[in-house]
């Protein structure tokens, strides 16, 4: 299903889906007797070979501290490091890879910016714009800036389909709003929202936009100048990266003017004992010893999936998500949440009867080896909004099959079998 | 290790035993596992030193409802010092299957509503809340 897009690129021209999926030695392995069936790369995304050897082969020839030592290793290090920074910053289009700042995942890229330029920008009675469809980690740290500073939550609302309402986010952006925060893709209903002519709006009424893209720069094109977004948040381990190493993008002008975020080593000029300088950025933004090996692990996998195309990746994942529509939808009792194939990522969300998502979870765990995602995956408030406690969740990857799509249906068969549906 | 869903779990899922509310409750407690959403709320009528009828309602995943009502018939006319007794043994042996790791959860859930409640009516000591594992 993968073809390249690049002529150019010889290693990787016309692979397919099974030659992909050597890549990655843990979906050659086996559970309760059965191939493992990975539906949970909107969680996390398995690693290729060659994300675990650059990891490997960091720890095993050039370990050694970053950004101080005179010696060779330590210049390798860093080195390779920076090197990770823009490649990230390649891949995202961002103007300079000095707007790439590391951190833990996404949810630190935005307590970041919530903390740095939040408490600097935001006043008692200032409005921030929020939606119904976010992740708690999209929702959390600005309630928590709210409470700092008396700022007012609001939130677009979303419709049966599980589309933003447009029409009220409209109204909101009149009430000059100083920052609108949300989603690319939602990790629950996989809808990709209109982002660029969202962020033109706010952009129009003099708002700062913060785009959670974990969902989103895994699985499609994005270019931060082109949506001229000013934060942009994501996490490696969700785009064949390690865990413990995520992204924040931000716009030069407004790193620049931010305050640090935490204090340490690596984010000073000049420390004197009750007062110090900082360091420019990136570093600002990182204290202390940070994640040499992960961020070593992210330029290897931005390597990896951008050898074989964003845009194919894109492709690849719409297709497995149309086609396991239509399988799903095939069987008695079960409801997809979400807008239809063409406006979704790779996610689908559903409920199969009455049978708790949770245990259709472990039936399909132990009966067909399958892993999918049950529970209210990090979205409350969006979970009550659809009337529900929990969904069950399959997620797909560059490595996802039809024959995986199959077997995930023949489990919900069996699952329907045992609950004498 | 493997989580069958036996015949008997299904049962006390779809047709749970002791399911409601008690108007005269003399212990009440009720928690939700946030892992699931699974929720539950147990009332206790204790004349004497017995508990003489239990009532529990709740929603969530099979396994959480089916230990639910596998506990209360094992509450139900015993002395509250047994019931106060009552573990994490119990409930496995009710159930019959292992339960991998991440349930523990939605089965014990029905146990720390019990010894809350006993708690909260100073029927027993209150106990930590140590990992299910």
């Amino acid at each position: 299903m993968i073809t390249s897009d690049n002529a150019t690129d010889a290693g990787t021209l016309h692979r397919g889906v099974a030659d992909i999926r050597k890549d990655f030695p843990i979906l050659s392995r086996e559970v309760h007797g059965k191939p493992l069936v990975y539906l949970d790369s909107a969680a996390s995304s398995q690693k290729p070979r060659a994300v675990i050897d650059a990891m490997s082969t960091y720890y095993e020839t050039y370990h050694a501290n970053v950004h101080r030592g005179v010696y060779e290793i330590s210049e390798e290090a860093t080195a390779a490091m920076e090197k990770a920074r823009v490649k990230v910053a390649r891949f995202i289009n961002a103007r300079h890879s000095k707007q790439v700042i590391f951190t833990r995942n996404t949810t630190e890229g935005i307590n970041l910016v919530a903390y740095s330029w939040g408490n600097a920008n935001i006043t008692a009675g200032d409005l921030i714009i929020l939606t119904e469809m976010e992740h708690h980690s999209n929702l959390v740290p600005w309630q928590l800036l709210a409470q700092r500073t008396g700022a007012r939550l609001e939130f677009i609302p979303i419709t049966g389909d599980g589309s933003l309402q447009l029409d009220i986010y409209d109204q909101l952006l009149q009430q000059q709003p100083k920052l609108v925060a949300f989603t690319h893709m939602s990790n629950v209903l996989g809808t990709i929202n209109p982002v660029k002519e969202m962020i033109a709006q706010a952009h129009a009424v003099g708002a700062i936009v913060l785009i959670d893209a974990a969902q989103s720069v895994p699985h499609l094109p994005v270019d931060v100048q082109a949506l001229d977004v000013d934060f942009l948040c994501f996490s490696a381990h969700k785009m064949l990266g390690p865990t413990g190493i995520g992204v924040l993008y931000g716009k030069r002008a407004l790193l620049e003017a931010m305050p640090p975020f935490m204090g340490g080593g690596d984010m000073i000029r000049t420390v004197g004992l009750r007062e110090s300088t900082w360091n420019d950025l990136p570093w600002k933004f990182e204290a202390g010893t940070p994640s040499i090996a992960e961020a070593i692990g992210l330029g290897a996998a931005v390597d990896y999936i951008h050898a074989i195309g964003m845009e194919n990746v894109l492709q690849h994942e719409q297709h497995i998500t149309h086609y396991a529509m239509e399988q799903l939808q095939t069987i008695p009792g079960l409801t997809i949440y979400g807008p239809g194939a063409s406006r979704r990522g790779g996610v689908i969300s559903f409920t199969l009867g009455d049978i708790h998502p949770h245990d259709l979870a472990s039936i399909l765990d132990q009966q067909a080896g399958v892993a999918i995602r049950a529970g209210h995956h990090c979205a409350q408030p969006l979970m009550e909004r659809l009337g529900l406690s929990a969904t069950a969740r399959a997620s797909f990857y560059v490595y996802t099959t039809e024959e995986e799509i199959d077997i995930l249906v023949q489990g919900l068969h069996k699952a329907i079998q045992i609950f004498d549906l | 290790m493997s989580m069958d869903y036996r015949d008997y779990i299904l049962e006390h899922y779809r047709n749970p035993r002791n399911y409601g509310k008690l108007d005269n409750a003399s212990a009440h407690a009720e928690d939700s596992n946030p892992l699931c959403g699974d929720q539950l709320g147990i009332d206790l009528l204790v004349e004497g030193d017995k508990v003489t009828q239990v009532r529990f309602k709740g929603r969530g995943c099979a396994i959480s409802q089916a230990s639910a009502s596998m506990l209360s018939e094992m509450i139900e006319g015993r002395p509250v010092e047994e019931v106060a007794k009552l573990g994490k043994e119990d409930i496995l042996d009710a159930l019959g299957i292992p339960i991998s790791p991440a349930r523990t959860k939605c089965a014990f859930l029905c146990l720390r509503v019990l010894h809350r409640s006993l708690a909260l009516a100073g029927l027993e000591k209150p106990q930590d809340d140590n990992d299910e594992e």
